[in-house]
């Protein structure tokens, strides 16, 4: 699975990464996450709300910190 | 008639200006403190503690209500009702979206890309850039707290006016060759709309009111702080002395010190109310208010991103003219107001 993590660098962004990481790690994923904070690329995805998490190239949360619940439902497919 | 202006009166007094708050930190700060309010020392901390409060509860209430409306309003309707705008209807539209719509500086730029991207005017992004900042409905309350609702409203109406003649004038100088072309090249997802059941508003609301309290508390504590200070520790003639009513270039002083200060409307709001105690001129205060809010330098290096220098310059150029005009024209009419 591919995730991207896109944010100029805001805490909330942070937040976000490391949630993601964790969830990734817990319910052993095999997962790549990568964080976006290049502006050009975060436009690529069309996204007008930072943070956004991107599942295998689709925006799939966007504008806001997920819940770790949230994610588990996301990423745990 | 006048049982509405009771009720109105008497909502103003106890629920926004909070009365019943200042009488009871006068007992602590009299009683239990055993300091005099109408001396410095205790002044400063009734000032300190009084304000300090007050402007928590009504930031919590405030941003609560506000959220739950912006909740229906996310980016990407306020993109689709601008895209059917043409000329200075979608500058207006899109400075009204702007008051509504939830974003924090830190998507400014996401924002930007996504409207221009979309084929919007770029006048019509930034008259809603212009406006988001600097009139947010919860800003509109405090003003009407802390001042009176006649400045309120006049603040909120000249904000837009400003945003609005922003937006026209980029607009008509066509400057989209300064806008750096990746944006136009920008993906776009045709978001199927969401909508949220009422509890998840809820959540949003919730989480809104963390977010913007954990940003902001430090900002009301100096703002508050500094308040304090002018409202009892400086005297009267040294402040009038400086940006007193008749000093022509008080207006544009307070403008060259707020532009590069970052900070919250909350946070400037108490200074505002001090200063305005202390005999500074309205339109002064309140241009102080508008550049800190509407430009400071970590918004601008931002949008250095996503727009060429020139652009830059012009869209700081247009708006601190535009605060200065707005600064003047309160302190000769402003009278009317207080």
């Amino acid at each position: 699975m591919d995730i991207k993590v896109l944010g100029s660098g805001c805490k909330k962004c942070q937040q976000t990464e490391e949630l993601v990481k964790k969830v990734i790690s817990d319910l052993s994923i095999d997962g790549n996450v990568e964080k976006v904070t290049d502006i050009k690329e975060i436009a690529k995805y069309g996204v007008m709300l930072t943070p956004a998490v991107v599942v295998d190239g689709k925006p799939a949360i966007v504008g806001k910190v997920p819940s770790e619940k949230e994610l588990i439902q996301l990423l745990n497919k | 008639m006048q049982m509405i202006e009771n009720i109105f009166g008497w909502f103003n007094s106890q629920i926004l200006v909070m009365e019943w708050l200042k009488d009871l930190v006068k007992i602590l700060v009299e009683d239990v403190f055993g300091l005099s309010t109408s001396e410095r020392l205790g002044g400063s901390i009734h000032f300190f503690i009084y304000d300090s409060i007050k402007i928590f509860i009504l930031l919590m209430v405030l941003i609560y209500g506000i959220s739950y409306i912006q909740s229906y309003f996310p980016p990407e309707r306020a993109r689709k009702i601008l895209g059917s705008m043409k000329g200075i209807k979608g500058n207006i539209v899109g400075a009204l979206l702007g008051t509504v719509t939830p974003f924090c500086s830190c998507s400014s730029i996401p924002l930007f890309i996504g409207f221009t991207g979309a084929g919007l005017p770029i006048g019509v992004t930034f008259s809603f850039l212009i406006s988001s900042p600097l009139v947010d409905l919860a800003s509109v309350l405090l003003l009407a707290s802390i001042f009176n609702w006649k400045i309120a409203i006049a603040y909120v109406v000249v904000g837009i006016i400003l945003a609005v003649i922003g937006g026209t004038i980029i607009t008509k100088l066509s400057l989209e060759k300064y806008v750096e072309s990746f944006v136009y090249g920008a993906g776009q997802i045709e978001s199927e709309e969401e909508t949220l059941t009422k509890k998840e508003r809820r959540d949003f609301s919730k989480n809104q009111v963390k977010d913007i309290v954990k940003r902001v508390w430090l900002y009301i504590f100096i703002g508050v702080g500094i308040g304090a200070i002018i409202h009892n520790w400086i005297p009267q003639d040294i402040i009038e002395m400086i940006l007193g009513q008749d000093k022509w270039y008080a207006v544009p002083l307070a403008v060259f010190v707020g532009i590069p200060m970052y900070a919250d409307i909350f946070g400037t709001l108490p200074i505002a109310e001090a200063l305005v105690m202390k005999g500074v001129g309205l339109g002064t205060v309140l241009s102080f208010m508008m550049a800190v809010t509407a430009l400071s330098l970590p918004s601008l290096i931002l949008l250095k991103q996503v727009v060429k220098m020139k652009l830059l310059v012009i869209f700081v150029c247009i708006v601190s003219i535009g605060i200065l005009i707005i600064g003047f024209s309160f302190n000769y009419l402003g009278i009317l107001l207080v």
